[in-house]
């Protein structure tokens, strides 16, 4: 007798379950949804913008925006798996091979600073001691007048725009490669962190990422800042892209066009990249 | 040495390593909880996270429970019927054993093989990024799982309940139900939810499978990626650096450790009460 | 229509039991279908993992995942079995009440908490203190040990306490102390489920992936370490930090679906190991 009440139960609330499942279904708003994923780099932009675009454009839209590198974003949007992939590097000639539809709009510039502990007192490195630096032939701070300690290199993966923007600015110019020993972190925030907390690390990362928790240097004496990278003073500057395969539906379309408005513009600058178009 | 002496030193080092190795199990769910219970607010559980490291993490344990439902909805049916099927009807055969073989073999397999596989099959080639992939990738891990519990507890039920209920002209079906079952339920559930506890904190699979884990919003239907308390705490753990993202890991921590807790808490309890029927 | 009820249940059951092999069964060969081109000699003792330039040899990463996992079970044996011998044999009722269900209850905790706990003090500490990165095999081992410790303790105190009371009595009239009781009576007789204890905790610290992907440090290139203090990656890492990027259908596709199935044999290996162990224990019971 017990047990068929507890059976009933267990059953009413698996039919209760069952129901909800497909109620939730049914009653699905006609919002629709957004899947954005890439460079890391652009991660901060698009999650911004997309909770301004959810509480002012759209309230019933859901953006779902993830990280994973430019190689998976541009990969992901190519296999149609989510709707506007991210990238902080151009297409390659590859690339668009694979996949001739895809579509990339710029939604702003950014730079790559080299970034160390803020204890560190390098402040200044000429383009080929980075590149020695990265591919392992100078391991000790104490030949740039630093503490007698390794240098704990950082680096991205491969798939990442910003390694991808980095190897062809700094490193194939001297015919380095990075070595082997570097550690991989997979976004610009694990770099970020990393550094903050090891005092003998260096790493590159988005301009747009450098905060008071970690110090950019100089290159060559040019400093790591905005107005630099505008002027072209600073070797390195790149495009930001969101992509689409083919058309962008319209949802897609109206999210890009939030992004490029003023609005979208001035959370790029707030966030520390540049501008699609500066004025 | 006399072997007085002996012993007593034995007695106390065995008495200082066990209490030593409790401890440190202990002083981390302390250390979680010291830490973590700071930030333990309703706003915190019931807001949408922002701006990566802001926010509560409300979409976060809906999208884990939401996850861990679709995973008991199809592991246990086809688990528990496996289950009975294996140890009432199939005969002890070479087929059996083989089956047997595989499932015990599949136990074990590491999640993130079964991540592999649900990125490749359920997301790729089926329904993307999405609540549904991450149920049913978590379903697959604790499959074999079910169906080693559920046979286990029905074998371990005395063969003369069997004869008894057969002789009073029951079908074998109407003793399995009535007999059966009755008393292997228990043991049943005690398994069914030590799975879901492993479900439940399981990060790889859902982070192949079911979307960022910063989503700010809840899915509306099973084909929205979702975000889930794992995949949020391995982001701002690895990605944060400031103390907000440091105290809302070891929030989003504790509630998952709590959630986890209180399930294996209920498996034990359970279990203790059908120690106690049996004697 | 009774009969014909039992027989279409009879069907359910028959349904649900081929399903979840078939879909086991699907899981394994899609695996080796997606993996098995890139498995060959090369591969396996191939010492270069450069997916730029098509070259896949997980030999170092092979050798790094074994170090890392016997070496985590190798710290909760010297901490574990001590505190099982404690629970089983020494600690007073109460104590025992107390320790026992809380050690269980710690079974599965979720591995990334523990990884997060690794990388707020375990790698700082050994960065401070010991040198190197912090991110290293060291780090490894803590975490991993930490994680199987309940289950080490918690399945090596059954073991223990499953040996018959009269073993004991026997010992102890002899005149026997408890430790020399212990150590040649109990132990030996408990030794096959102590061992599987351990071969499983193996199976889960290689299998293991979040909470060692967090902090074994993940060089650019993997290597064959030198000291426990190096950085490395073990196969489940390594297939975290490059699904994101691999193209469908390209030999470095391949080649990661192949470390999953590496993966999928080692530990079934461990695994069957540890059912071996087991086996053994009972008959010679």
């Amino acid at each position: 007798m017990q047990r068929n009440t507890i059976m009933a139960i267990v059953i009413v609330a698996i039919a209760i379950v069952a129901i909800g499942l497909i109620a939730w279904q049914l009653a699905r708003p006609v919002g629709g949804e957004l899947t954005i994923a890439g460079s890391t780099t652009v991660l901060p932009i698009t999650q911004e913008c997309a909770r301004l675009y959810m509480e002012e454009v759209c309230p019933c839209t859901r953006i779902s925006v993830s990280g994973g590198g430019s190689g998976t974003g541009i990969q992901q949007v190519g296999e149609g798996l989510i709707d506007i992939g991210a990238a902080s590097r151009d297409l390659r000639s590859s690339e668009l091979g694979q996949w001739p539809d895809l579509q990339p709009v710029a939604i702003g510039k950014d730079s790559v600073a080299i970034i160390v502990h803020p204890s560190n007192p390098i402040d200044d490195l000429t383009l080929e001691q980075i590149s020695q630096i990265f591919a392992g032939d100078i391991t000790n701070w104490i030949d740039f007048g630093g503490d007698d300690a390794p240098i704990n290199l950082i680096t991205r993966e491969e798939g990442s725009g910003t390694r991808g923007i980095f190897e062809e600015k700094v490193m194939e110019p001297f015919g380095k490669e990075i070595a082997g020993e570097a550690l991989v972190k997979t976004s610009n925030g694990e770099v970020r962190a990393t550094i903050a907390t090891d005092e003998n690390s260096m790493a590159y990362l988005s301009l747009g990422y450098v905060d008071e928790t970690v110090k950019a240097i100089s290159i060559g004496g040019v400093e790591a800042n905005v107005e630099n990278v505008l002027s072209e003073d600073y070797p390195i500057v790149r495009t930001l892209w969101l992509i689409t395969k083919g058309t962008p539906n319209t949802l897609a379309q109206s999210f890009i066009d939030f992004v490029l408005s003023d609005e979208g513009q001035q959370v790029v600058e707030d966030l520390g990249y540049i501008k699609v178009k500066v004025e | 040495m006399n072997e007085q002496r002996k012993e007593g030193i034995v007695k106390a080092f065995l008495w200082v390593t066990g209490l030593t190795s409790v401890f440190v199990l202990l002083s981390i769910i302390f250390y979680i909880c010291v830490n973590g219970i700071g930030i333990i607010s309703l706003e915190f559980l019931t807001s949408y996270p922002y701006r990566f490291e802001y926010g509560g993490i409300f979409p976060q344990i809906v999208g884990s429970l939401l996850l861990v439902t679709i995973c008991l909805l199809f592991a246990t049916p086809i688990g528990v019927g496996s289950g009975i099927y294996l140890a009432e009807y199939a005969s002890d055969n070479i087929l059996t054993k083989t089956i047997r073989f595989f499932v015990e073999t599949l136990a074990g397999i590491p999640s993130i093989v079964i991540g592999l596989f649900g990125l490749a099959f359920l997301v790729h080639y089926l329904f993307g990024f999405s609540v549904l992939s991450g149920g049913l990738a978590l379903g697959f891990m604790i499959l074999p799982w079910t169906v080693r519990v559920s046979e286990e507890a029905i074998r371990a039920v005395p063969n003369s309940y069997r004869e008894a209920s057969l002789t009073l002209g029951a079908t074998k079906w109407q003793t399995i139900w009535n007999v059966v079952l009755r008393s292997a339920t228990p043991s049943i559930i005690t398994g069914i939810l030590l799975g879901l506890g492993k479900a439940i904190g399981e990060t790889a699979i859902v982070l192949l499978t079911a979307g960022s884990g910063l989503e700010a919003f809840l899915p509306i239907s099973i084909f929205d990626a979702v975000g889930s308390l794992p995949v949020y705490i391995f982001m701002l753990a690895t990605q944060g650096h400031t103390s907000a993202a440091f105290d809302r890991t070891f929030g989003a921590s504790l509630v998952l450790v709590t959630m986890f807790l209180i399930i294996n808490l209920g498996a034990l309890l359970l279990r203790n009460y059908l120690i106690k029927r049996q004697r | 229509m009774r009969r014909i009820k039992e027989k279409i249940i009879e069907k359910i059951l028959l349904f649900s039991a081929t399903s979840s092999i078939l879909i086991v069964f699907f899981i394994i060969a899609f695996m080796f279908a997606e993996g098995w081109s890139a498995i060959n000699l090369d591969f396996i003792f191939g010492l270069i993992w450069h997916p730029k330039t098509n070259e896949f040899g997980i030999l170092p990463i092979i050798v790094s995942t074994i170090i890392v996992g016997v070496g985590a079970v190798l710290i909760a044996l010297v901490i574990g079995i001590p505190c099982a011998i404690f629970l089983a044999e020494f600690a007073p009722n109460w104590v025992r009440n107390i320790i026992k269900p809380s050690v269980e209850m710690l079974v599965g905790i979720p591995s990334i908490v523990l990884g997060f706990f690794g990388l707020m003090l375990i790698v700082p500490f050994i960065r401070d203190n010991l040198g190197g990165r912090g991110e290293c095999i060291l780090a490894g081992w803590i975490i991993l040990s930490i994680m199987t410790l309940p289950h080490v303790i918690s399945i090596s105190e059954d073991a223990i306490r499953a040996v018959p009371n009269s073993y004991r009595e026997a010992s102890l009239t002899l005149g026997a102390t408890k430790w020399q009781t212990v150590r040649n009576i109990t132990l030996p007789n408990a030794k096959s489920g102590i061992l599987a204890s351990l071969i499983l905790g193996m199976g889960n610290a290689v299998g293991e992936t979040m909470a060692v992907y967090m902090v074994i440090g993940n060089p650019n290139i993997p290597w064959i370490p030198t000291s426990i203090l190096d950085s490395v990656r073990v196969l489940t890492s390594t297939i975290v930090m490059e699904y994101g990027y691999m193209e469908w259908g390209s030999p470095h596709q391949h080649a990661l679906f192949a470390i999953g199935v590496v993966l999928f044999i080692l530990v079934a290996i461990i695994n069957l190991m540890a059912r071996y162990a087991i086996k053994r224990g009972m008959i010679g019971r």
